[in-house]
């Protein structure tokens, strides 16, 4: 592989990893704060793609557009939140699980029904749809540069918040250790409304973000939910110092796995079997890796509770 | 004498003693649901026909595949978000050993309980050191794995899934052929599961992870390796995934990887909590219950889960308990 080719990769890993973590990062607070496992938060970052290109539709312009579809999906968040989610903190995983997963079948086909199932795509915006000349023979378009840009620059503003503001130190108290938190007389459920709007919103800003990159389908957040999964597991529940650092290292494993993988087993196989081994063994790279991070540190690599 | 009695009273609000009563009751409504189920050819010959009989099939099928899961979420409280991962390797082992001209139904099954146990070993392994939410997602992950190395398999068809053009055989029989021998080999499979994960949950073993469900802390205090109890389970409920699996695949005579999808493990869950956890025929009942409304939905619009999602959004509201102990108490029980 040239060197231009893997500049393209790491650049391409690097961008998946700052989207994994705009949406890993609502995630894991949703997860640490209030012990509530939301499949339906992929579901989030569809919403928030569709509604950056509903109002695109309607506006022509990106930014008005996007900021539009993130107050929208703040709203809609919030609105989940008062529905559903608020009557199920107490619950059992199950039930969290169930309703999650009914939101995101009723979502899913809502959007079908709304949008059609058909793939759509976004322009990106027109100041940014130029190509920026990086080396010689290699162009790279300047809006998935901006993109890593925009997300390193979301990670230090959420890294900021969460440790230097009070609100922060709230979310750092109720990961740790929520019925202590409220005992000291903090409004813990507004805490969880704050947090869970919020983390809808980042979702939905790593949707409209990524709709100019990806095409629009219904259950597109799906697949990518998992991932952040991994992530979260990997970063260890709660710390968003661990979502960023572990949502860089998927992306890259991820991405330059998939273009190594089959080079990598033509030196062990032969060029058939590596052709059907490479993209195998790429695609559970991930996985691997996760598994390996669980079986030396059970709690990821930063968890945010002290000792459990 | 007296301490005895007096632990024995206590007995009941554990909850084994109407356990046991209801057991009874319930092993006679379990085998009732069988008996309609093996009378389902003669029924769907009078009215329905073989479409029907098909949604009873598949229907059957994924019983088998949602007993065995109930095993760990409901007797051992270990919520496996990744078991659709072992139907999908047990289609795909008997799809591959299909094609690769592999055509007895026993190394074929015997193939497929090695590689499923075998994938239910390690990843189980691996995610029982973890627990809680943990434990979901990493099950999430496993299965979303073995998802995307099934859709990479391009000489097995890829993401667009594999037509089978044969069946297995058994000694030359074709009992696994779609049809009548297929029927009633699935019944006789999951009357089978249905038995021995009543019987396991009833064991000193099953008490070992229900103990477990309730505190792990003091079964290890008592002495007993939960991990072991629980690494068991998990391998018992992945082989019996994985003969549903053989049985999907020789069933539609297809093998898709979507089969392993994380929403189809999600289906297996809604049908274990829809049915009631750790009942005796909870599994068996949500299963039929969700195929059963699927297709009565889709009848009414396309876009069925409109509807769906929404159920099952009430139902872990509102619900308590699913079927099994609607049964129990609609049949006069508490």
């Amino acid at each position: 592989m040239s060197s231009t080719l893997f500049l393209i990769q790491l650049l391409n890993g690097a961008q998946y990893g700052v989207l994994l973590f705009l949406i890993a990062a609502g995630l894991t607070l949703v997860f640490g704060v209030m012990g509530f496992i939301n499949l339906a938060h992929g579901v989030q970052y569809m919403i928030g793609a569709y509604l950056t290109f509903m109002y695109f539709g309607v506006t022509g312009n990106f930014l008005t557009a996007l900021l539009l579809g993130l107050v929208t999906a703040l709203c809609l968040g919030l609105a989940l939140e008062a529905l559903v989610f608020r009557h199920l903190y107490d619950r059992d995983h199950l039930d969290q699980v169930l309703a999650t997963f009914g939101i995101i079948l009723f979502v899913n086909e809502a959007v079908k029904v709304i949008w059609g199932p058909g793939t759509l795509t976004l322009p990106a915006p027109e100041f940014l749809s130029a190509s920026l000349q990086l080396t010689d023979n290699l162009l790279y378009p300047v809006y998935r540069l901006a993109l890593i840009v925009v997300g390193v620059l979301v990670a230090a503003g959420l890294y900021l918040v969460v440790t230097r503001t009070r609100v922060g130190m709230l979310i750092r108290a109720g990961a740790s250790n929520a019925d202590m938190v409220s005992a000291l007389g903090i409004n813990i459920r507004r805490l969880f409304m704050i947090v869970f709007g919020f983390g809808a919103m980042l979702a939905g800003f790593a949707g409209a973000l990524a709709a100019p990159v990806f095409t629009l389908e219904p259950g597109m957040g799906d697949n990518l939910l998992i991932v952040a999964f991994v992530v979260i597991i990997i970063g260890g529940i709660g710390s968003i110092r661990g979502a960023f650092i572990a949502a860089i290292l998927v992306g890259l494993i991820d991405t330059l796995g998939r273009s190594l993988a089959t080079d990598a087993m033509n030196l062990i196989f032969d060029a058939s079997a590596a052709n059907q081994i490479g993209p195998s063994i790429a695609s559970m790279l991930i996985y691997i890796f996760m598994a390996a991070v669980l079986f030396f540190r059970p709690q990821g690599l930063f968890p945010a509770k002290g000792s459990a | 004498m007296t301490d005895r009695s007096v632990t024995q009273d206590r007995a009941p609000q554990g909850g084994a003693t109407p356990a046991r009563r209801f057991g009874d009751a319930g092993l006679l409504a379990g085998l009732a649901i069988l008996l309609v189920l093996a009378l389902m050819p003669q029924i769907t010959a009078v009215a329905g026909g073989s479409y029907v009989l098909n949604l009873v099939m598949k229907a059957m099928i994924l019983a088998i595949a949602a007993i065995s899961l109930d095993l760990l979420i409901g007797y051992s409280g270990l919520v496996s978000f990744g078991h659709a991962a072992f139907l999908g390797l047990g289609s795909y082992v008997t799809g591959i050993a299909l094609t690769e001209g592999i055509y007895g139904a026993l190394p074929i099954l015997g193939l497929v309980l090695l590689i499923c146990g075998g994938f239910a070993l390690v990843t189980g392994a691996i995610s029982l050191r973890t627990s809680g939410v943990y434990f979901i997602m990493i099950t999430l992950a496993f299965g979303q794995m073995l998802f995307f190395a099934l859709s990479s398999l391009s000489s097995y068809g890829g993401d667009d899934g594999l037509t089978l053009w044969d069946t297995p055989d058994l000694f030359g029989a074709y009992v696994f052929q779609t049809g009548s021998g297929l029927f009633y080999s699935t019944l006789v499979v999951l009357a089978l599961t249905w038995l021995a994960v009543g019987r396991i949950a009833g064991s000193r073993f099953g008490r070992v992870l229900r103990a477990g469900k309730e505190s792990p802390l003091r079964v290890g205090v008592v002495g007993f390796d939960l991990y072991r109890f629980r690494l068991a389970a998990y391998v018992i409920a992945g082989l019996f995934a994985g003969v549903a699996g053989f049985l999907m695949a020789c069933h539609t005579e297809f093998i898709n990887p979507s089969t392993a999808s994380w929403q189809n493990s999600g289906t297996l869950i809604v049908m274990v909590i829809l049915g009631g956890m750790g009942t005796r025929n909870g599994a068996l009942l949500g299963a039929l219950f969700v195929v059963l409304i699927e297709e009565a939905l889709s009848r009414y619009t396309v876009d069925w889960k409109l509807i769906f999602g929404p159920m099952l959004v009430l139902i872990a509201l509102f619900a308590k308990g699913g079927l099994a102990n609607l049964l129990a108490r609609v049949g006069g029980g508490r």
